[in-house]
């Protein structure tokens, strides 16, 4: 297990420098001028020239691009054009919120789409599967804007039960923490439940025609052992991995979630750098986040393990 | 009100006073906090290192300054107790108002005051004017400084106490620091303290009342007189969706909201908890600039056709909406409403003429078929309304438009290309500027046509600026008020620019929040939340 673990881990290394080259490229060759920016509308053109002197943006793209990877190999992330935080500390500070939200996310999603998913299978062709797959079809259809707006007005304006935006970290208390990231885990939460229950319901249609099946109910096992048992186990390795790239694209940003509910998050950030052009910050946040991509896959891949001992890499 | 968040938050509050409680510590005073959404995200605390306007407003509030303008937009002392002026005019004397102190209680002294008008003369445009007619600048004594010019100078108080980009004075050790890098301790001498370990950029900056502030005696007036705190705690927020900070205002989670949608003003000034203040009594003013390195801009008579395209109703009409928020017409280069209005000039933008225009346009060389390239921004709703007529008007004159449609930040770049349209330049694009800055030619930097030295679009016309240099030599305040129709009579042959109308942005805040300004832009001192 750790000799896959650290071959993994060391086939991440081209993975993370062909990522950085390519954004490092894609970020300096496309339009937008980070010291046009900062200077703002009231600066002449020898300002601007003067500030993006002081930047280092004047210098050949080559070395620029071997400054920030010297900086890379020594854990440097840079620091923000615009406000001179180290990058590491911006995406520290994003990173909370957006991990307390996938994780609130799917665990919603994951405890009501697995038994929604297993029971529509189970009972596939009654109403109860009609039921189920007709509200993950509305729910999947749904764009999260909307789910979310109509929650706020639902829960915080009308009832009052819920707060409308922000964040409260887990340090100042669970109850404002929980309260806070409630409205946004729903509205995500719902999508992946759609999702994971469709996914969940056809993986089991499957397995549920195998022979095996047939023979653990042809032995008298009752229906809990044989769905979950037999049934639901032999499923799991789809399912584990739709969940893990639900986390995997979670951790990436959730843009429309955190800016409807105004939640300081990975999402957010990467969308205000990309308007500002503040390379530094964009190229941090796209490593790192490709960073949890990789780390995720891998951590499906190691689930596969466990799930079915067929498996071998 | 109870309700079941109030029960929730109580169940809350319960628990976490038992656990206060079984620790055996105190529970924190209550301090009073207002909690305000911002029109942008507050990125850079240094306000000579950039012209932003959040980036400004944060300076209000941790940095004072030696004038600011009152209501009348004439500058008046602030941390300045008394001034003098030589009879030769060529030498000012400044005496600071006692008991003066940083946030870090260091003692203001002349050597602050004088760093930092350096500092700033080095990247601000009025700064930079005031800069060609000062030859020294001396310490007297620990109150007091003087300024000597070279000839006399009739805008020197005016630059001091400008309302966008003044010489905030801060420490000496930081007003050192070249002006082209950036100042990040944000040690002032304003009423408020930046708490910087609580900023969190894209979501929250924190203030706090500045203990050693030391207000002036007179009631607020506009930027002038006294600076009162009378918040503990003001929380700058940063939500970037409308809709959810109007539901947080209703919701009262929020107390103050600096730059609501326009549409959503009806709808605020019919909520029973919710106050809706105008507070810029000269607004904004939207202007078309074209490219003057580029046929067929690069003549007057192409600059004067863009005069004749315009319908300012049509375009409020797009871009505001609502009536109550602009004005019918105004034809002032320097604002309607301001101390410079004038309607001198103004006639060919009354009423469109678009054969008028098709003639000047001829006359400047139009080609038909000839591409004009005109920048759309697609993430700025108004400049995008905005644009959208003017290409309506530009097609209506038999123009061929292509329009290239990019993000605002792509725009603010492209800009500043000189190449030829067809080449990645451009012809004309849109936007927006205001305040008692615009209102006077020698701070209007789209005003400035300097032609290499000026905005991009480069306008140029010396007998303007030859102008406007006699202007700002003029000492007496009303005899400058004449020579301001000579300079726009000018600018409408020139046209360094076409105003397309005026509008204003009110604020909105909760009815338990007292003590709002009109003062030109949001300010939060005198503000009180009860």
């Amino acid at each position: 297990m750790l000799r896959i673990v650290l071959r993994r881990l060391g086939a991440t290394i081209p993975v993370m420098l062909v990522v950085a080259v390519v954004v490092f490229l894609m970020l300096h060759l496309s339009a937008g001028d980070p010291a046009a920016i900062i200077a703002g509308d009231n600066a002449t053109e020898e300002d601007i020239a003067l500030l993006r002197k002081s930047l280092g943006l004047d210098r050949p793209l080559a070395e620029q691009f071997v400054q920030w990877i010297w900086q890379l190999a020594q854990g440097d992330l840079g620091v923000s054009i615009f406000n001179r935080v180290p990058v590491a500390t911006m995406i520290a500070q994003r990173m909370e919120p957006t991990i307390a939200l996938t994780v609130l996310t799917m665990t919603l999603a994951v405890s009501l789409a697995v038994p929604l998913g297993v029971l529509a299978a189970w009972r596939v062709g009654t109403w109860v599967d009609h039921t189920i797959m007709a509200l993950a079809v509305a729910a999947f259809s749904c764009p999260v804007f909307l789910i979310g707006y109509a929650l706020v007005q639902q829960f915080a304006r009308t009832w009052k039960v819920l707060p409308v935006q922000g964040y409260t970290p887990l340090s100042e208390g669970l109850v404002p923490f929980l309260l806070h990231l409630a409205l946004p885990a729903i509205s995500l939460g719902l999508i992946y439940t759609a999702l994971l229950a469709r996914m969940t319901r056809s993986t089991m249609l499957e397995v549920l025609g195998e022979d095996y099946i047939r023979t653990a109910r042809a032995k008298g096992l009752g229906v809990r052992q044989v769905l979950l048992q037999h049934g639901l186990r032999n499923a799991a390795v789809p399912i584990v991995t739709t969940i893990g790239l639900g986390i995997a694209l979670l951790i990436g940003g959730v843009v429309v979630a955190e800016s409807v509910f105004a939640i300081p998050g990975i999402g957010r950030l990467t969308v205000e750098a990309l308007q500002q052009r503040d390379y530094p910050v964009i190229q941090g946040v796209i490593l790192v986040s490709s960073l949890a991509y990789v780390l995720v896959n891998l951590l499906i891949d190691l689930s596969y393990l466990l799930l079915d001992p067929r498996i071998r890499y | 009100m109870h309700n079941r968040r109030n029960i929730l938050a109580g169940a809350g509050a319960a628990a976490l006073l038992a656990g206060s409680l079984a620790e055996g510590r105190a529970q924190p005073k209550k301090i009073k906090t207002l909690k305000a959404v911002v029109h942008a995200d507050l990125k850079i605390v240094d306000p000579v290192w950039t012209t932003a306007y959040i980036t400004q407003r944060h300076a209000n509030l941790v940095y004072d300054t030696l004038f600011a303008l009152n209501a009348k937009f004439e500058p008046k002392p602030q941390m300045v107790e008394s001034y003098t002026l030589s009879p030769d005019g060529l030498k000012y004397t400044f005496t600071l108002r006692p008991g003066l102190v940083f946030h870090d209680n260091q003692p203001v002294r002349p050597v602050d005051c004088i760093a930092s008008i350096k500092r700033w003369s080095a990247r601000d445009p009025m700064g930079q004017l005031l800069a060609t007619f000062i030859t020294e600048m001396a310490v007297v004594d620990d109150r007091t400084f003087s300024m000597t010019l070279k000839e006399p100078y009739g805008l020197v108080l005016d630059s001091l106490g400008k309302a966008t980009s003044p010489p905030y004075i801060m420490p000496e050790r930081l007003a050192n620091t070249p002006p082209n890098e950036q100042v990040t301790d944000p040690t002032g001498s304003g009423p408020f303290m930046f708490k910087k370990d609580e900023w969190r950029p894209g979501n929250r900056a924190v203030y706090l009342r500045h203990p050693g502030y030391v207000p002036r005696s007179e009631p607020p007036d506009y930027l002038s007189g006294g600076k009162i705190a009378k918040l503990d705690r003001l929380e700058w927020i940063y939500i970037p969706d409308n809709n959810t900070v109007l539901s947080a205002l209703q919701a009262g989670e929020i107390d103050y909201f600096e730059a609501p949608p326009l549409d959503f003003i009806g709808m605020l000034k019919g909520s029973p908890d919710i106050s809706v203040l105008n507070i810029d009594s000269l607004g904004v003013q939207g202007l078309i600039r074209p490219n003057t390195l580029h046929p067929p801009f690069d003549k007057y008579e192409g600059r004067q056709a863009l005069l004749h395209l315009i319908d300012q109703a049509e375009y409020m009409g797009a871009v505001v909406g609502d009536a109550s928020l602009y004005m019918p017409f105004c034809g002032a280069y320097f604002l309607c409403n301001s101390d410079n209005e004038t309607a001198v000039g103004s006639e060919p933008l009354r009423k469109p003429d678009y054969a008028k225009a098709k003639a000047l346009l001829a006359q400047a060389g139009y080609v038909p078929g000839q591409k004009i390239v005109v920048l759309q921004p697609t993430d700025r709703p108004q400049y995008n309304a905005a644009t959208t007529v003017l290409i309506s008007g530009l097609r209506k004159a038999g123009v061929t438009v292509d329009v290239q449609s990019a993000d605002w930040s792509t725009i603010t770049s492209r800009r500043t290309r000189r190449d030829p349209p067809d080449k990645g330049g451009w012809n004309l694009f849109i936007t927006t500027h205001g305040g008692p800055d615009t209102s006077m030619p020698v701070s209007n930097v789209w005003f400035n046509s300097k032609c290499e030295r000026a905005n991009p679009g480069w306008a140029c016309d010396p007998e303007l600026e030859k102008l406007i240099s006699a202007w700002a030599r003029e000492p007496d305040r009303a005899k400058r008020h004449a020579g301001i129709e000579e300079i726009q009579r000018r600018a409408y042959v020139s046209v360094p620019y076409v105003p397309f109308g005026q509008f204003f942005q009110p604020v909105a805040f909760r009815k338990n929040v007292t003590g709002v300004l009109a003062a030109g832009q949001p300010v939060y001192w005198n503000i009180d939340k009860s």
